[in-house]
């Protein structure tokens, strides 16, 4: 503020005060002057103004309230001194010294001291043996509900597009090593957009392949050319059997553990428009002992440190590149699906739903959706 | 009222009474529409499903319009109503313009559907209460102006030298509405239904809050204190309490409401000296709005045996209570201590609507109950049973609603700020809502109440009105010239 403005702001406040003073000051003046119109009243007030409106609206000119001006002298009082005191005169900063930034910067300092201090103890210790420690794990619960919950849940059971974390399917791998590196450095799953390669035909074969491999039911025909399809098109990511890849984070297709949806729509829609799906990089934001408890907490949540992931030959478990893996494709995958997943969470990426009751759908309603067994 | 003479130059002039008739009606129309918008949000907040997965039902289209339809249709219909009574009685002359009149009337009309229309279809400036775009915010500028001809009109008409007290707040409400109502919305139109607003950043938050609290101090404070200036010392048989206390507190609480609106952006990137400032006008302004309080309430003493008989005193004597109530809780709120706790949780949706329902509506109600029959040449309502019932249904369900929102709000306030002694946050932000739902569940029941007793009056109303004939007054002359 220049120094003109802050003159104003500093200035008008005071006028603005002193007039309420002087008014209530003009207003209290006893001035039962002699003009006044009636005496006393029965009850014991004071004259009337004289006026009347409307046949009878009269006014008393009763005297203020004292305990009424006196309130008003409180605040007026309380408001001086808290401008001398506090930043609210224009550029006068107040002799407390105080901001928001400081008092902000203070608390804040305040909890990140205590939590150093116990992090400080954790963080020379493995992620497997953070794991079966109960009192750091409830640390890590509280770490996680600070900065995860708002995606996968503060269950951490996820929601639609955003895995589970308590069951026992990984996109990526479960081993402690792989899900540090998830959480430090961020995954990127893109599942790309096939629509215009397939077709609209072609996209429901593919989709009805799909759908049959998780032993859904879906037409003959169908799921015979998607087969096809799928062997050109699909293997490379999610192998040649539909197992998917967890270096390339490439989800399992053959489960019953859907990020986005089991049901043919769902399907159709995924390899029609593709998946973008992002896990931020956490290491630069937390830190490492955060990012290494949050590690540990995600091991426990799946029944704690055991053998590396699910299925399939997976190659390289933990070391992989991470930034360039996630480069790779694959999106959907990991757990559970999102009927108990309370949130809309992901969406707008739903509304790619309107694609598949375009014009010829003829049969696929029966077909598809529920997959019988698993 | 017997010994007014009526005017004897030649023609004898009657006040214009037609356009206080469309609007008193409109204002109990527009209020069951705005509480049965406001029950169904409320609804949603337990159950979300309710918006069935269609747009224009979510919860952010139809919360501004419930905003809107309470505060500018019911409120708004409410203060032209008595406003364009009370001015024509205090000055004792028929209204400037009846053409005028009638345009005020159908223009906020229009205003009123054309909002219903956009807002559920997310045509929205995203300002909060000044959600309306562009073409509408100009037909209420124009209404408004017409609003003030009409009324500043009749006052440089008036037959009687003194303006009466409830004038005076009529007045710097229209005004003021007319300052706030244009400088928030100045904005560059992309199209006929979008344009963007020509503040950026903190200046257009300080804009829009210096305009959304002044339209609680100007609008709901002010409006509804004419409202009462007039009805509750003629519903009482009393003179008003005090002339100089009017006029300190008038005074006062025009000048320093303007000032509060940055306490609604404390602990944000407003600088700390605006912040301060708008806590501490808050705080002045606590003696101020009082003095309201004061003037009404003590208006009754001597007739405070009337209450146990007239449910019409009932209604203004709690409205008085609650606006206390609500003016003392606001400045306590713009503290900035209280407000790190308060701020964002349902501490101030239960603040405004002790406002809402116990001051403006109760207020308004207690006033239409006055005014309707004498608008449709009846003594009294059609049952004053129903309007007892009405009473004790209505504060019954305000007080649930404002009770669970108070412990909803300052559990949520602690919940979010609750550390552990490891420095971590002890809850996330849906566990604070999880334990939030049996208050939304009582404070759903309130608003049912509250509305149920709206559907009463609709049909006292409808009864008082069905077969009445509108009845002509003749003006009175002034006891005094």
């Amino acid at each position: 503020m220049t120094s003109q403005a802050s003159l104003f702001v500093a200035v008008f406040t005071i006028v603005n005060i002193a007039a309420c003073l002087w008014l209530m000051w003009w207003t209290a003046k006893d001035r039962s002057t002699p003009g006044a119109k009636q005496a006393t009243q029965t009850d014991g007030s004071v004259e009337k103004t004289g006026h009347v409106w409307d046949g009878d609206l009269e006014e008393y000119n009763n005297p203020l309230p004292r305990w009424w001006l006196g309130l008003f002298i409180i605040t007026v009082v309380f408001g001086a001194a808290y401008l001398v005191l506090f930043p609210g005169l224009g550029n006068f900063s107040g002799l407390r010294g105080w901001s928001q930034v400081s008092q902000y910067e203070q608390q804040l300092a305040q909890a990140q001291e205590k939590l150093e201090t116990r992090l400080a103890a954790l963080k020379d210790r493995s992620i497997e043996d953070l794991a079966r420690d109960s009192s750091a794990m409830a640390t890590a619960k509280n770490l996680f509900g600070a900065n995860c919950s708002t995606c996968h849940g503060s269950d951490a059971r996820g929601a639609r597009g955003f895995p589970n974390l308590t069951d026992d399917d990984w996109l990526y791998g479960g081993d402690p090593d792989t899900i540090y590196q998830t959480i430090a450095y961020g995954r990127r799953g893109i599942m790309p957009a096939l629509g215009s390669v397939l077709g609209e035909r072609g996209v429901n074969e593919v989709a009805s392949y799909v759908v049959s491999l998780s032993g859904g039911k879906a037409p003959e025909d169908w799921v015979a050319a998607g087969k096809q399809h799928f062997e050109t098109l699909c293997v490379a990511c999610h192998g040649p059997d539909g197992r998917g890849n967890q270096a390339l984070g490439a989800p399992n297709l053959t489960d019953d553990v859907w990020l986005y949806g089991r049901d043919f729509d769902t399907i159709r829609a995924t390899i029609m428009n593709g998946r973008d799906n992002q896990m931020p990089a956490h290491l630069e934001l937390l830190g490492e002992a955060r990012v290494k408890l949050l590690a540990a907490y995600v091991l426990s949540l799946s029944g704690g440190p055991k053998k590396n992931a699910s299925p399939q030959d997976q190659n390289v478990p933990a070391d992989v590149e991470q930034s360039a893996v996630s480069g790779a494709t694959s999106t959907a995958p990991a757990e559970r699906e999102s009927d108990d997943a309370q949130h809309p969470a992901a969406a707008d990426s739903d509304g790619q739903h309107a694609a598949p009751s375009l014009a010829f759908n003829p049969q696929p309603s029966d077909p598809s959706p529920e997959p019988s067994s698993s | 009222m017997s010994n007014i003479s009526q005017a004897t130059e030649g023609v004898v002039t009657h006040y214009n009474d037609k356009v206080v008739r469309q609007f008193a009606i409109m204002t109990v129309v527009w209020g069951i529409v705005g509480m049965a918008v406001g029950v169904f949000i409320a609804a949603q907040l337990m159950f979300p499903a309710l918006n069935f997965d269609i747009p224009w039902l979510t919860y952010s289209r139809l919360r501004p319009l419930h905003t809107n339809a309470v505060i500018f249709a019911f409120g708004g219909c409410a203060l032209f109503a008595t406003s364009y009574y009370v001015v024509q009685r205090t000055c004792h002359t028929r209204l400037f313009s009846d053409r005028l009149a009638a345009f005020t009337f159908w223009g906020w009309q229009l205003v009123i559907v054309l909002a219903a229309i956009t807002l559920p279809l997310g045509i929205t400036q995203s300002k909060e209460y000044a959600e309306l775009e562009w073409p509408i915010d100009l037909l209420i500028a124009v209404v408004w102006v017409a609003y003030a001809v009409v009324f500043f009109g009749t006052i440089v008409k008036r037959k009687i030298k003194h303006i009466y007290v409830a004038n005076w707040f009529f007045a710097a409400f229209i005004i003021t509405i007319a300052v706030l109502h244009i400088v928030n919305n100045i904005a560059l139109p992309v199209s006929l239904t979008k344009s963007y607003v020509v503040y950026s950043g903190v200046v257009d938050a300080m804009v829009q809050w210096w305009y959304g609290h002044n339209a609680v101090g100007f609008f709901l404070t002010a409006g509804f204190l004419g409202m009462m200036y007039y009805f509750v010392p003629k519903q009482a048989g009393r003179p008003i309490y005090s002339y100089r206390l009017s006029i300190v507190h008038f005074w006062a609480l025009i000048s320093i409401y303007m000032w509060a609106g940055p306490h609604h952006l404390h602990y944000t990137t407003l600088p700390d000296w605006a912040q301060s400032l708008g806590m501490v006008f808050s705080l002045i302004l606590l003696a101020p709005s009082w003095g309201g309080m004061i003037n009404g309430l003590m208006t009754l003493s001597g007739a405070w045996h009337k209450l146990r008989t007239d449910p019409i005193l009932k209604f203004l004597v709690v409205a008085l209570s609650f606006y206390g109530m609500s003016t003392f809780e606001g400045p306590m709120m713009s503290i900035k201590t209280v407000n790190a706790l308060s701020h964002y949780t349902d501490w101030t949706v239960g603040h405004v609507h002790s406002g809402a329902l116990g001051w403006v509506a109760f207020i308004t109600i207690g006033s239409l109950y006055a005014l309707i029959p004498k608008l449709f040449g009846r003594s009294q309502m059609w049952s004053v049973k129903l309007m007892e019932a009405h009473f004790w249904i209505a504060t019954v369900g305000i007080v649930l609603y404002v009770t669970s929102m108070w412990i909803a709000g300052v559990m949520q306030g602690l919940m979010w700020r609750a550390t552990n002694d490891d420095g971590t946050l002890t809850y996330t932000f849906v566990e604070a809502l999880k334990s939030t739902y049996p208050y939304y569940g009582i404070r759903l029941l309130g608003g049912v109440l509250y509305l149920a007793g709206m559907a009463i009056m609709a049909v006292n109303v409808w009864k008082t009105v069905r077969d009445a004939k509108p009845v002509e007054v003749p003006v009175a002359a002034p006891v005094h010239a």
